[in-house]
């Protein structure tokens, strides 16, 4: 195809590599490797700190006390540091039991999407079944036309929820997203289903024939053999639910959950509750319980990807998502 | 061994008891599939041709149809439908390159040995958490009000970028390269924070996808006398590809669900213009729905699979 190129290329190779041009080739080559890693360097620390910048702003800012804040000469490392903030936010909030609530609710979603979306990728990935080709187009339709399309029909649905005359509101309660979730409807259950079954095409067919011969039926070898089998794609998604259902707006505004169920409504009458309770005006200083508020709000979500990032990456690397 | 095929008097045969089993697999998600998601569509489509009134007292539907006159009043009486409609795809379109090329070049960097890696790559994946949704929008308050602090000295910086972003508009501008490459250059520069925050997943994509090239490719390359330039150009970047038009679908649906046209569709329904907020609902898929076909049909058609 390139003859000509790949010769001209190795020749260039074959010069370079030659005795009398050694020694300054050496001090060539270190030098453009340390310039290249000091690149590298400068471009990954910018690139990081545009990233930290305001998260490090908000962390440094829920530790102010108020003359650090009216103070002009305090920048970013507080003078009189303070507590003060996080134990008023952890009142107004009422943060344990609702943080409570919500990751129940979180991690009941998320066992809820990878029990319906590994049984759905696996369904695709190993059985033949008419009309096969037309379901799995209708995942990527999922994925392409996303809920925020539909987020007014759905907003009905669950308004004026049943058959017939049988008919009740379930909107300010949690039922709409177990309801979703369950039939594999949830936030980017799509994406999820994909991602099953990309995995499990990836996995050898052998271990099934296997228990097929050995007896066991398809419900076991789903639960005892492939699963076990499928914990990178399962860590994946179950990073992923978790933390965009933690973080998710769309359900909570489509469906008017209440700020008792969802930390993440409590934060935002934080401000206002703040304001009234204690009497404050100063925008500045309501700013800074807020920040306290979202250092909190944010603690469980980092934490859990602190936790699992490293199997996560390594998980997203083998899982086959990228097909 | 399968209840349905069990039930039955005559004997599957050892295809058709496998295809049931495959759809008893996928069921929940196909009742799902059909009731909720198709449902909803087609509700929708319903709704776009009806103006529907809701008493507030008793909670009861009056449905009028009107045809086409939601679709004829969004497109010519109301206010920002139009304006926000091309703005969101404009700059869809802006941010969709400039998203995969930094991720490109985010994922080459970190798929690299160095010390620290794992650091590097937990800091360049907290944007997953940090701008989705519902904490990503207290944050983004939180950097407009905040009046001190390090969010302060990003945005001095950001505007002494932009002042002599303009100067070099005016230094550029002599080498007569046109204005709307010059002025594309300027807008991302200007955008490069937003750009930071909305690749998270796709770095993660492109990793995965170098992580998958075979090794040998390399050592055939290295062999034959390829410099590291060439490399690049005639192993990773073919081999990306494919998952080039992966990220490229999941940025223009992250974009759109994202977009402001969305947020006007749901703030005009909860003014009570429900047959409106539907038009604008499927205006918006449908507009960000071709201009996808066509970019994944130009993309496929340059595209090289491996296997």
């Amino acid at each position: 195809m390139l003859s000509s190129r790949k010769i001209s290329a190795s020749l260039q190779g074959f010069r370079s590599s030659a005795l009398y041009n050694d020694r300054k080739s050496k001090v060539f080559n270190s030098a453009k490797g340390f310039l290249l890693g000091l690149f590298r360097a400068v471009i990954i620390i910018g690139i990081s700190y545009v990233i930290l910048a305001p998260v490090i702003g908000i962390i440094s800012n829920s530790f102010f006390s108020t003359q650090d804040s009216i103070n002009p000469m305090v920048f970013t490392i507080p003078i009189s540091p303070t507590l003060d903030r996080y134990a008023m936010a952890i009142k107004y909030m009422d943060y344990l039991p609702i943080l409570g609530r919500t990751l129940l609710y979180t991690c009941g979603v998320t066992l809820l999407q990878l029990l319906i979306c590994s049984m759905a990728g696996y369904g695709f990935a190993r059985y033949n079944f008419p009309l096969k080709k037309l379901w799995f187009a209708c995942i990527v339709v999922m994925i392409v036309v996303p809920l925020q399309t539909i987020q007014f029909p759905l907003y009905m649905t669950f308004r004026y929820f049943g058959i017939g005359s049988h008919v009740t509101n379930l909107h300010k309660t949690a039922w709409p997203t177990f309801i979703l979730t369950a039939f594999g409807c949830g936030l980017k259950s799509g994406l999820y289903i994909y991602i099953f079954t990309q995995f499990f095409r990836g996995l050898p067919k052998e271990i099934e024939e296997a228990a097929l011969v050995d007896g066991a039926n398809s419900w076991y070898t789903y639960f005892r053999i492939m699963m076990p089998n499928a914990s990178p794609a399962i860590i994946t998604v179950a990073v992923f639910s978790i933390v965009w259902q933690y973080n998710d707006a769309f359900f909570a505004n489509t469906f008017n959950m209440p700020s008792t169920l969802l930390i993440t409504r409590k934060l935002d009458t934080l401000i206002n509750v703040i304001a009234n309770a204690e009497r404050i005006n100063s925008l500045r200083e309501l700013q800074l319980y807020f920040d306290a508020g979202v250092v909190l709000v944010l603690i469980p979500v980092v934490a859990i990807y602190i936790i699992l990032q490293r199997r996560f990456i390594e998980g997203v690397e083998r899982s086959g998502i990228v097909g | 061994m399968n209840k349905a095929a069990g039930k039955k008097r005559f004997r599957l045969s050892y295809e058709q008891k496998n295809a049931l089993r495959g759809y008893t697999f996928i069921l929940p998600w196909l009742i799902g599939f059909l009731v909720f998601y198709i449902g909803c569509l087609v509700q929708l489509g319903q709704f776009s041709l009806l103006d529907i009134k809701i008493d507030a007292g008793t909670g009861v539907r009056q449905d009028i149809f009107v045809k086409f006159q939601n679709y004829i009043d969004a497109f010519t009486s109301h206010a920002s439908f139009k304006q926000t409609l091309t703005s969101s795809i404009i700059n869809m379109m802006i941010d969709l390159p400039m998203i995969i090329f930094f991720s490109l070049f985010v994922a080459l960097l970190l798929n690299r040995k160095f010390k620290g890696r794992a650091v590097v790559r937990a800091i360049f994946f907290l944007p997953i958490i940090l701008s989705s949704s519902a904490v990503g929008d207290a944050i983004n308050r939180a950097t407009q009000l905040m009046a001190t602090g390090v969010a302060s000295s990003t945005s001095e910086i950001a505007e002494a970028g932009s002042v002599s972003v303009s100067y070099y508009i005016q230094l550029f501008g002599d080498l007569a390269l046109p204005e709307s490459v010059l002025g594309y250059v300027v807008d991302a520069v200007n955008r490069i924070a937003s750009i930071i925050k909305s690749s998270g997943v796709q770095i993660i994509l492109f990793i995965a996808a170098l992580q998958s090239i075979p090794g040998s490719l390399y050592e055939v390359a290295k062999i034959e006398g390829a410099t590291g330039y060439e490399t690049l150009w005639k192993v990773t970047i073919p081999m990306v590809m494919p998952h080039i038009i992966t990220n490229t679908i999941y940025t223009v649906v992250d974009k759109f669900t994202t977009s402001d046209i969305v947020s006007l569709a749901a703030d005009t329904y909860q003014k009570y213009n429900y047959g409106l907020s539907a038009v604008f609902s499927i205006t918006s898929t449908l507009a960000t729905c071709i201009i996808l076909a066509l970019i994944v049909y130009l993309l496929n058609k340059r595209t090289f699979y491996y296997n």
